[in-house]
């Protein structure tokens, strides 16, 4: 009991939350950028998938690891657009058309990895990204060790968070953003083109997405395996909820996964006789119990999942 | 000339949009066989012999096409209230726990009977787990895609725990799968030495019932009513809470028929690769069909065509068998663009 406890007072156990919780941040921020247009993108489980292969595969090709994730977010750009396109202009379910862009993204991510590395039984590595000490900050205890030893991608996203705030918040392109998602109408009638700024959102958003997948291939692990992403994209949706699509409330909740899940992956090594599958559980039945905790006070935007036609009501 | 939005879906076209969307999907795909460095007429021909080619590739295609037809039924009955039960692959596993647990010798009655009580099992274990998001959606407004699709993780590690613990098989050499069912818990086959058994009746059966139920019957037009405009049917006096219920119970029921259905009839017992995403594939099968239950049954022999003719393309060209999943998603791409195509015409 003394032991499962012991685990909370270790810098490890805080860095690796915060190491879990980087693809989240970047796949809720990019979530929450296309729901707060309008738009819910359910293509974020097979973006992430497509973002850790290409971001991977640049690398192993020879190029440097920062040329790897714009890579990634080109390519998550690119299912963005082919997203917005079917949902904005043309105006389809945003829920069929998510799930066939997840699948549509992951099985093409897995037959381009099958070509690209014919024969490859264990998954090649490339050199990830190694965390980086900042001078001064790194030496402070326990939250020098847990935040200020990442890698440089953890620390883009920590900086994203506020960055994204900002933008949504205090400009008028964030406020543009908004608009359309609250009420299209009278952003047309400012002479805000809705269709310009939903695909833009969505696009925008799908690269963050893709930027968290290609974390987890450059920095959290070394090399590409199927099926690698295990539902973050899902937990990411349930995180936006969670954060009330508020960018600082997403760096909460993702922490909080990240806490509860380096904790159980942790604690399963101290406790015994107990199935390890319960442990792996946890992150998802908790995600569940945030997402119901929080729908009460949920402030959805107002034109979520509503197609917007000129001229229709 | 303008582009204008018709009354009704042009019949002709919407008939015609699965085929349309098809030919679209595999031209799309062309591309990425001729990546591989084959040709794509023979890889086609490969895919289409392969699947209709003999005797064996029909009643294969069939037998694959028996689960993804409940699932994609399953789908299509959530769809059309607009529950959008995305844990399809879920209840099929629950569907497949219960099936393997009580199959396996903990009942033993004539096959007459427990045939029918394990595939009953199955079904309630499925609506089971539907229940839960439903009434979460309907009492909280909890959204029911996210609930649904976190739940199909947790499921396959219940699975996972059940097949290295209580269920596990002690004469498998270690393999994490449960004890088979017995003689009289396993589905007939309908042709001898093939893989082709009862639950494909079963399925078309179900496909019938549910057009039936959807065409003739005031459940069928409760649930479409409160999809396509819930505020008409409040005030029409239905409750949307009781029928949105009811959907979910019908829609689980049939995934987890799907899993009962695999474990009886095909594998024999619960393992972790049992299902190769047939919840997830139902979703595609029932946009094809444009959530018709007849034309799920299509939709799914479709799909299953695609899947046993890609393995074939794999055996003899090499191609990987993920181009299966990549041409499965592309029409559903093709089809929801030709089906809206299909709502629309041309004015000069």
């Amino acid at each position: 009991m003394i032991e499962a406890l012991e685990i909370l007072l270790t810098a490890s156990f805080w860095a690796a939350a915060l190491r879990i919780a980087t693809p989240l941040i970047f796949g809720t921020l990019g979530e929450l950028i296309c729901e707060r247009a309008g738009v819910l993108n359910l293509g974020i489980e097979g973006i992430m998938t497509a973002g850790a292969m290409v971001g991977w595969t640049t690398v192993y090709m020879g190029a440097d690891l920062w040329t790897g994730v714009l890579m990634a977010a080109a390519c998550g750009a690119a299912y963005g657009v082919l997203h917005a396109l079917l949902t904005v202009p043309l105006g389809l379910s945003q829920h069929v058309v998510g799930l066939g862009i997840t699948l549509l993204a992951s099985s093409l991510t897995y037959f381009s990895y099958r070509l690209l590395l014919p024969g490859a039984t264990t998954p090649p590595t490339v050199e990830p990204f190694q965390p980086v000490d900042i001078p001064g900050l790194s030496d402070l205890p326990l939250v020098g060790a847990a935040v200020f030893g990442q890698t440089p991608i953890t620390y883009l996203a920590l900086v994203t968070i506020p960055v994204v705030a900002y933008v949504l918040n205090r400009t008028p392109v964030g406020l543009a953003v908004r608009m359309v998602g609250e009420n299209p109408h009278a952003a047309e009638a400012q002479g805000i083109n809705v269709t310009a700024v939903r695909m833009a959102a969505v696009t925008v958003g799908s690269a963050f997405m893709a930027v968290g997948g290609a974390f987890l291939t450059l920095a959290a692990f070394n090399s590409f395996f199927f099926t690698m992403i295990q539902g973050r994209g899902w937990v990411c949706i349930a995180l936006v909820v969670f954060a009330s699509w508020r960018p600082g409330k997403a760096l909460l909740g993702a922490v909080l996964y990240g806490l509860f899940d380096a904790y159980q992956l942790r604690v399963q090594h101290v406790v015994e006789h107990v199935p390890y599958q319960l442990f792996l559980m946890t992150p998802y039945l908790l995600s569940i119990l945030a997402l119901i905790l929080m729908s009460r006070r949920a402030a959805y935007p107002q034109a979520l999942m509503r197609p917007y036609r000129k001229g229709e009501r | 000339m303008r582009i204008e939005r018709r009354e009704t879906p042009h019949a002709v076209w919407a008939l015609a949009a699965p085929f349309i969307a098809i030919v679209a999907a595999l031209t799309l795909c062309a591309p990425l066989i001729l990546w591989h460095g084959s040709p794509v007429a023979e890889a086609y021909g490969l895919l289409v012999k392969g699947t209709l080619g003999s005797r064996g590739a029909i009643t294969e295609t069939l037998s694959r096409a028996t689960p993804l037809i409940l699932t994609g039924l399953a789908a299509a009955v959530a769809f059309r209230a607009k529950l959008w039960n995305i844990g399809g692959e879920g209840q099929f596993y629950v569907g497949a726990i219960a099936a393997a647990a009580i199959g396996a010798g903990a009942v033993v009655l004539p096959a007459v009977l427990l045939i029918p009580f394990v595939m009953v099992c199955g079904a309630a274990a499925g609506a089971l787990l539907l229940i839960g998001p439903t009434l979460l959606k309907t009492r909280l407004g909890v959204d029911e895609v996210v609930t649904t699709l976190l739940l199909n993780f947790v499921v396959l590690l219940f699975v996972s725990m059940m097949i290295e613990g209580p269920m596990k098989d002690p004469l498998a050499f270690g393999w994490p799968q449960s004890a088979p069912v017995i003689d009289e818990a396993t589905l007939p086959k309908l042709i001898p030495k093939t893989r082709l058994h009862l639950g494909f009746l079963i399925a078309v059966g179900a496909a019938v019932v549910f057009w039936l139920i959807d065409t003739r019957t005031t459940w069928g037009f409760e649930a479409r009513a409160v999809g396509s405009n819930p505020g008409a049917a409040r005030f029409a006096g239905m409750s949307i809470q009781g029928v949105t219920l009811r959907v979910a119970i019908f829609s689980g029921a049939l995934a987890g028929l799907a899993g009962a259905s695999e474990v009886m009839g095909l594998r024999g017992y619960l393992a972790l690769d049992l299902s190769p995403g047939f919840g997830y594939s139902g979703i595609v099968v029932a946009m094809l069909a444009q959530l018709h239950p007849l034309g799920v049954v299509a939709g799914a022999i479709f799909v299953a065509c695609v899947f046993v003719g890609a393995d074939a393309m794999g055996r003899t060209l090499g191609v990987p068998s993920f181009i299966a999943d990549v041409i499965v998603a592309t029409s559903l791409m093709c089809m929801l663009v030709a089906i809206l195509a299909a709502q629309y015409r041309i004015r000069p």
